[in-house]
């Protein structure tokens, strides 16, 4: 969609311009303005740079005075944020993702159908929101509500009138014949502008004469609905019992019009056959005057012959040129190919506007489609509609029935591509939407990965049950550095709010060691100053988790040996103690309360630590001792110099005792 | 069958959908429900009814097609959500407060009826920031307990300002759901893949019994206990497994079986007919287990009406049990699983089944009604 920034003026100001991966910074610079600030009258307004109706989107202004720059930041989707239009959004994401699936297994004509049918699931999908557009916009109050709800109606409107002929067309490649009959229905469902002239003249109580009789018999002759207008014509008739022989040769015409077969029952030539022996009795009665007396009923006549001029004196019947188009067709070439409609379509507009008007953008983008131009249906309509969401779905499709491979972009990937990526940025920069994004760039091959991983870090998560859905997503994309970094937020999250569990919970998901390692040194800190554990239920439930980091198992050992020392199994808790240390689990920094740890142990009356582990205790004690400059040393209150001494004078006590032990035990 | 089902888009990413309880005795099957929406700027409270009554003739939208009663703001993610009882609703929030909303049944309002602010909150419960998402809530009238990721666990009662008992600290991870097992009991499950019981009667702040995952341990996000056979207790995990829990005996679970892809978020027995279990999960499936069919009677359920339907044999101890959630023998005792909705995309976030009627409602927008689901 092309959008103009309101209040943004490059005439005033020079402009610069970034892009994000959802929204356009807008800002304006200094540049250029050597002679100081323009004045007071030139800055602010966008004199005459805003024509037409405003397509942009500003989220936000900064407010400045004239010297001040100010910063737009444009959003890409305007329609994104209108509340009726989620449902469109969500529902048609079931679609596009049934259609993605559906891949190609089917050939041929069962293809061919189910294709149509996503085009049709489509169509419903607007016309459903259309219907709650309508509905909202008659219960509002108001005015300025129900000016913006009729406007969404009728782009939804124009929006299904176009695709229903691109199905039609493109989907579908209607055939000569059948072309003919889908292009009246289609002209049938849309042009109901004059369906309220119909329903008042049919529900009076003597629609014969009634003073719109005759309108609507031409409305139902113009749109090929020859039952219908028959049926009126026999109430006419009834009540004119002297011409009764007119309206019955009329009423025979009408019925006796061929009509293109949908199915093989008929050939094209046996069908013009008929045609051309028709028209040469319409023809006759013409001629004979048959219908002289009757104005209604001649014009009628010349309609049924293809008469031009007859045709277009019913313009405000038809509203539209390209009612317009189909009436002629259907009345001049039946047979029509789509190859041909070009040339009619061209010549039916331009007869229709008269030169005076000139086409709107919807004129151009059906004219593009009578072309056969699907590349600059697309082009028009991204530019004339305010959303992604019709381009996207459209070209998806159109992809889907080959019918878009040759065209390849000279930036990014394909058109499809592009186009799904672009909606796809605007879903993830709504608050909500964002999860539907997902899977449109999970269909786009080339980039989709990258436009996902660049959106989802910007997720704020302000719930850990968002953070897991987020995670998810990722998981289940080996997006490794996307899991990290979510991890790692929550973690630290947590952290800040002193929740040491969750936040361990949080490494030990994303995997991410020096986190952990963190954490635990966090715990053996609170350990410390508090003489206790916190979180007892995580810390004894790690599991195999525990191997994540040295510390995080360190940490568990640790608290594994506090609680068999609380349970007195002390000949293990000794052996634990003992290689936490020899096996160099235990940091550095921890080995003295380790050792006093050890204290209590060596004072139990009953032998615990054997020699030999007594003596690796006592290089444990060296090692650390020695391990300490004579600088450290000097620092060292005279605490830590008294534990030493404690544990020197415990060590070799048990030494002493342990040496007596084990000798008796031998000797005995 | 899938065609009784009918869905409604309502432009808001359902997190919590619970239908109104019946009156004691009550005949009719269940025509109202409340729903609760998540991640919008504007998040809301909302009741539908799904009753005939006052229902054709309305722009003649198709008949059964849920009609919105009323709905109300509320602040935050509705996280979880119980009937207290026929007219209020308790409602916890992402920013930590709960609030009981009334429902005015005779001229269609809601309004907040009471409300505790920051019921769950992170270091300091004054400042202006701080609140911790409440993740769970469980009524037994008029008592509400709550629990919340800031590990606390909370005891209200309808009719007090103050709550009635607060355990900080009660859990070092993230408290994911809670239920009650008694009266004075309640059960909660935690990211650490823990199920822990608590009596309320005790003062002391430490659960009364733990249970745990073996393994790996994967984060539990729901619970619901058998309704008569107090002992057997359903959780879903984050891996999307389903543990069956026997808690008069050992630690462990007594069966996991493999069920959704990714997080469970709901499981539900059927209040009723607890032979039927119900989960949800955010690979957006549903399913139905079902332990009261006994297949040799019944071979042809096997993939009826091109629904995924499969059997599973599970593990368990005991075979002589009442129970056949705690039955043992693969070949003759089997459960029939059958997944609700075959096109799946977006999470299902929660589901609720009272009589025959299902209701769930999904991250696609859109919630669902099956009236006849057992009938």
């Amino acid at each position: 969609p092309s959008q103009v920034v309101p209040g943004a003026d490059p005439s005033a100001r020079q402009l610069c311009f970034a892009w994000g991966p959802a929204e356009v910074l807008v800002c304006e610079t200094l540049f250029g303005r050597r002679g100081g600030s323009p004045s007071r009258g030139e800055s602010g307004s966008g004199r005459g740079l805003l024509p037409g109706p405003l397509t942009g989107c500003v989220a936000g202004t900064g407010e400045g005075g004239p010297s001040s720059s100010r910063l737009f930041v444009v959003r890409r989707d305007q329609d994104i944020y209108i509340q009726t239009l989620r449902k469109l959004f969500n529902e048609s994401h079931g679609i596009f993702i049934g259609l993605q699936r559906s891949e190609e297994e089917l050939a041929g004509k069962s293809r061919k159908a189910q294709l149509i049918q996503v085009s049709k699931n489509y169509r419903s999908v607007i016309r459903a929101c259309m219907e709650d557009m309508h509905q909202a916009a008659i219960s509002t109050r108001d005015p300025a509500l129900h000016s913006q709800y009729s406007t969404q109606v009728s782009i939804l409107s124009a929006m299904e009138l176009i695709w229903n002929l691109c199905e039609i067309l493109f989907v579908e490649a209607a055939a000569a014949g059948p072309l003919l009959l889908r292009l009246l229905d289609w002209v049938r469902l849309h042009v109901c502008d004059v369906d309220n002239m119909v329903r008042e003249v049919l529900s009076s109580e003597n629609p014969s004469k009634h003073e719109l009789f005759w309108n609507v018999v031409d409305i139902f002759v113009l749109q090929g609905r020859m039952d219908e207008a028959r049926h009126l014509l026999s109430k006419e008739a009834s009540a004119n019992p002297t011409s009764v022989n007119m309206y019955k040769i009329l009423d025979d015409l009408m019925k006796k019009m061929p009509v293109p077969s949908l199915g093989n029952t008929q050939t094209l030539t046996e069908m013009e056959l008929k045609w051309q022996h028709w028209h040469e009795e319409c023809q006759r009665y013409l001629q004979d005057g048959t219908f002289a007396s009757n104005s209604h009923m001649e014009s009628i006549c010349k309609i049924l012959l293809g008469d031009e001029d007859a045709i277009l004196e019913k313009k405000e019947l038809m509203t539209t040129w390209y009612h317009f188009l189909v009436t002629r067709l259907l009345y001049s070439h039946p047979t029509v190919k789509p190859m041909e409609l070009r040339f009619y379509a061209q010549a039916c507009m331009d007869l229709f506007l008269g030169g005076e008007n000139s086409p709107e953008p919807l004129d151009t983008i059906l004219m593009a489609a009578f072309e056969f131009e699907m590349h600059q249906v697309i082009k028009e309509c991204s530019i004339a509609l305010s959303n992604w969401w019709f381009v996207a779905h459209l070209t998806d499709l159109l992809d889907h029935c080959k019918l878009l491979q040759s065209h390849n972009l000279y930036f990014g990937s394909n058109m499809r591509e592009f186009l799904l990526l672009e909606y796809a940025s605007g879903l993830f920069s709504h608050h909500s939407l964002w999860q539907l994004g997902v899977d449109y760039f999970d269909h786009c091959p080339e980039y989709g990965r990258v436009y996902l991983e660049l959106h989802i870090e910007r997720i704020p998560l302000n719930t850990e049950q968002k953070a897991l859905k987020v995670l998810r997503i990722c998981e289940q994309r080996q997006m490794h550095e996307q899991v990290r970094s979510i991890c790692k937020i929550m973690a630290m999250k947590a952290l800040r709010n002193n929740r040491l569990g969750s936040a361990l919970s949080w490494s030990i998901r994303a995997k991410d060691a020096a986190f952990a390692t963190l954490i635990s040194d966090r715990f053996l800190k609170d350990y410390c100053e508090r003489g206790c554990f916190s979180d007892l239920d995580l810390i004894d439930n790690l599991g195999p988790s525990m191997l994540l980091s040295d510390r995080l198992t360190f940490l568990g050992k640790y608290r594994e040996f506090h609680r068999l020392y609380g349970e007195k199994r002390f000949s293990e808790a000794a052996k634990l103690l003992l290689m936490l240390m020899t096996a160099h689990i235990a940091p550095c920094s921890f080995w003295m309360t380790l050792l006093t740890d050890a204290l209590p142990l060596l004072e139990q009356k009953e032998v615990i630590f054997s020699a030999e582990q007594t003596y690796e205790l006592m290089r444990c004690l060296e090692d650390l001792t020695a391990g300490k400059s004579d600088k450290q040393k000097l620092q060292d209150d005279d605490v830590e110099t008294m534990k030493v001494e404690m544990l020197r004078l415990a060590l070799a006590r048990n030494l002493a005792r342990v040496i007596v032990k084990e000798g008796t035990l031998e000797g005995s | 069958a899938m065609e009784d089902v009918c869905a409604k888009f309502v432009s808001q990413k359902i997190s919590k959908t619970r239908w109104r309880p019946l009156p004691v005795a009550a005949l009719q099957p269940p025509d109202v429900f409340a729903t609760g929406s998540w991640d919008n700027e504007d998040n809301r409270i909302s009741i539908w009814s799904v009753g005939d009554l006052g229902n054709a003739g309305l722009n003649g939208e198709y008949q059964g097609e849920p009609q919105l009663l009323c709905d109300i703001r509320h602040n935050g993610d509705v996280m979880d959500m119980q009937f207290l009882d026929q007219e209020r609703i308790v409602v916890a929030s992402s920013t930590g407060t709960v609030t009981i909303f009334r429902h005015h049944q005779n001229n269609q309002t809601l309004s907040a009826n009471q409300r505790w602010e920051k019921a769950h909150y992170h270091v300091d419960q004054d400042t202006s920031c701080g609140g911790a998402a409440c993740t769970g809530v469980i009524c037994n009238n008029p008592e509400i307990v709550t629990v919340g990721e800031d590990g606390r666990i909370n005891l209200f009662r309808a009719d007090q300002k103050d709550a009635v008992r607060t355990i900080d600290n009660a859990d070092s991870s993230t408290l994911h759901a809670v239920t009650f097992l008694r009266t004075t009991e309640i059960l909660t499950v935690n990211s650490i893949g823990q199920l822990k019981i608590w009596d309320l009667r005790q003062q002391r702040n430490e659960p009364s019994q733990i249970f745990s995952l073996t393994g790996d341990r994967v984060p539990l996000h729901c619970v619901d206990r058998h309704p008569n056979q107090q002992h057997i207790v359903a959780t879903g995990g984050q891996d999307g497994m389903l543990s069956i829990w026997d808690i008069r005996q050992g630690t462990m679970p007594v069966s996991l079986l493999n069920a959704h892809e990714a997080e469970m978020w709901e499981v539900h027995f059927h209040p009723s007919s607890p032979d039927h279990l119900f989960t949800c999960s955010e690979d957006g499936s549903l399913w139905h287990w079902d332990t009261s069919t006994d297949i040799s009677e019944k071979p042809s359920f096997l993939h009826q009406g091109g629904r995924s339907t499969t059997y599973l044999s599970h593990n368990t101890i005991n075979q002589s049990v009442v129970s056949a959630w705690l039955s043992n023998d693969p070949t003759k005792d089997r459960m029939e699983i059958t997944n609700l909705i075959p096109n799946q995309t977006l999470s299902v976030n929660s589901l609720d089944i009272l009589g025959p009627c299902l209701v769930y409602g999904t991250d696609a927008e859109a919630i669902y009604v099956n009236r006849q689901l057992l009938a």
